[in-house]
């Protein structure tokens, strides 16, 4: 006789699965037996301060180390094959739809994960200069990056904005889908088995109307990178303290696109430049 | 070769360690938000001795942590200054000019910092040179090889000697709990140092982990509470070491407000040993006015 376990969805903040601070839990709508935990405000700064440590670990490994990473989260999404798409399912994908999500989600990782360590060759650059100098432009990270997720594709979604910021060695602190956190979540026990360091990659779930203005707001959250039409008010609440903050308001067809999500245009917004001048050697 | 004490006087009550704990664990759930944590938080600072004992400290350095101690973030006149700073001996001079008139007073660790281990002679030498130097306040740190082989006489008679050569200065006694093991061994050193003449019993030097844990405080509280009850005689307490966050500094408030009461609720009787949780304090506080959560790099690191 076999027990049925349910599964409380539970945040991802840094390499551990808490649930909120505050206790609370919501159903998302279609699902009123299946509990997720209900990221707060506190529960956004808990995982700024994971992400800051996260921060150090990830950008200081080599750019080959993230590549297997990433590389390895792609292998680990395709042998939980069966997993996600029961988590899409769930989150009221058709068996086609999810099957279809899960490929588009594998190819993109993949993709990524290759682009690890040839990113700095692509945005970076040597300058000619006027002088005897070696002129050098490089990239570095922004820093924390806070990430909206669009509600659907639920899981594409959330891989093809975190991803790029990744790449570009950034820390991620990503709200899913509210709609569907469900393989969001489960994205979180795929990075653990990842050796994705502890908190390059954060995971929250709840309201976005309830998080969305604390990212803005919070002072240590470097960037803001939202899924959706622009929206002043977080504009605004951004400008307060100098957070770069990008909107991308894709239609259903192209969030639907491996191709329309892969492309370096999608690092270079979290990402600074560094130019070094050094002199030549006579 | 004790002193003039009997070792019956060395004797204390027994500890409770789970009850201690419990209580202490219970004592951490009290929940202070708004206006009752700004409060607390200015509290802290006033409370607070910014210090910095490192091998590597510049005179510079020792400036720039006055004039934090002073004006702990410039662009809020309204928050108090700190306690003290606590430097180093050879530091004192500098700090003394420094902070010269604000109210800051200038602490200096003595008697061989952090281990105690010198000669006597040289601990005393040391205290009247810091004193010399401007130190309003000696920060001492028992012989705890003389306690852990249960010589308590010799800390007591040397706890004394160092109160004779402070003169006017306060006395705070560092007792480094974290070398003692016992929570028992907290309590007898609280006692001996408390009936040698401390002004103030400080839980450790920092350079020791653990260093300031709650359930020490506490006890050390108790001590004090205990000869408070006994003789009218209010001594203080530090707590120095580990003590990082905000929400951490409030937790010992609650402590000392449950153990002693209000009456040790002051800069006086109270004293946070600390450099990174000033930070902490200024942000949350900043957090309360502004409503946005800080970030670390827009405030002065020392």
């Amino acid at each position: 006789m076999s027990v049925p376990v349910r599964k409380t969805y539970k945040l991802y903040v840094g390499g551990k699965f808490p649930r909120s601070e505050s206790g609370r839990v919501f159903q998302p709508a279609g699902n009123d037996a299946v509990n997720v935990a209900r990221g707060s405000r506190k529960d956004l700064r808990d995982a700024i301060v994971a992400a800051r440590k996260g921060l150090a670990t990830w950008s200081g490994s080599a750019a080959y180390l993230r590549g297997q990473i990433l590389y390895r989260l792609a292998e680990m999404l395709e042998s939980r094959r069966d997993a996600m798409v029961t988590e899409l399912r769930l989150g009221g994908a058709t068996p086609a739809a999810a099957k279809k999500e899960l490929d588009n989600a594998i190819a993109l990782t993949i993709w990524y994960a290759g682009l690890c360590d040839k990113v700095q060759s692509l945005l970076g650059s040597q300058n000619a200069v006027q002088g005897p100098f070696f002129n050098f432009s490089t990239i570095e990270p922004t820093g924390v990056i806070g990430v909206i997720a669009p509600d659907a594709p639920a899981l594409v979604g959330t891989l093809a904005l975190a991803l790029p910021l990744l790449v570009g060695g950034n820390s991620v602190v990503a709200l899913v889908s509210e709609r569907a956190p469900f393989v969001g979540m489960a994205l979180g026990e795929v990075a653990a088995a990842s050796d994705v360091p502890a908190g390059a990659l954060n995971l929250l779930s709840g309201h976005r109307d309830e998080l969305a203005g604390e990212f803005a707001k919070h002072r240590n959250i470097d960037g803001l990178l939202v899924a959706g039409a622009p929206d002043a008010e977080l504009t605004q609440a951004a400008a307060d303290n100098v957070k770069r903050v990008r909107f991308c308001d894709l239609s259903k067809a192209s969030w639907n696109n491996v191709e329309k999500l892969r492309a370096l245009s999608w690092v270079e917004p979290f990402v600074e430049t560094k130019t070094l001048w050094h002199p030549v050697a006579p | 070769m004790s002193g003039s004490l009997s070792p019956t006087e060395f004797r204390v009550p027994p500890v409770d360690a789970v009850a201690l704990e419990t209580r202490c664990a219970d004592l951490a759930t009290r929940s202070i938000k708004k206006a009752a944590k700004v409060q607390g938080l200015k509290l802290a600072i006033a409370m607070m001795d910014l210090t910095t004992l490192e091998g590597m400290d510049s005179p510079g350095k020792v400036r720039q942590l006055c004039q934090k101690a002073m004006r702990p973030l410039p662009s809020r006149p309204d928050l108090p200054s700190c306690a003290a700073v606590c430097v180093y001996p050879d530091l004192v001079k500098i700090a003394a000019n420094a902070v010269a008139g604000s109210g800051v007073q200038v602490a200096s660790v003595a008697t061989g910092f952090p281990a105690g281990r010198t000669d006597r002679r040289t601990k005393l030498r040391e205290v009247e040179l810091a004193v010399k130097a401007g130190a309003s306040e000696i920060d001492m740190v028992i012989d705890r090889g003389a306690f852990l082989s249960g010589r308590y006489g010799v800390v007591y008679d040397e706890v004394c000697a160092v109160k004779e050569a402070c003169g006017e200065a306060h006395l705070k006694v560092i007792l480094e709990t974290g070398e003692l093991k016992t929570y028992d061994n907290v309590r007898r050193a609280s006692r001996i140092a408390i009936l040698g003449g401390a002004d103030f019993i400080k839980t450790s030097t920092g350079k020791v982990s653990p260093a300031s844990t709650r359930p020490v405080v506490l006890l050390m509280l108790e001590a004090v509470r205990d000869h408070y009850l006994e003789t009218g005689k209010m001594v203080g307490v530090k707590a120095a070491g580990g003590i990082r966050s905000a929400k951490d500094a409030l937790r010992y408030l609650v402590l000392v407000a449950e153990t002693c009461g209000d009456a040790w609720l002051t800069p006086e009787w109270f004293r946070f040993g600390a450099s990174s949780l000033l930070n902490d304090v200024l942000m949350q506080l900043e957090k309360q006015r502004t409503g946005s959560y800080q970030r670390s790099t827009d405030f002065s690191t020392d």
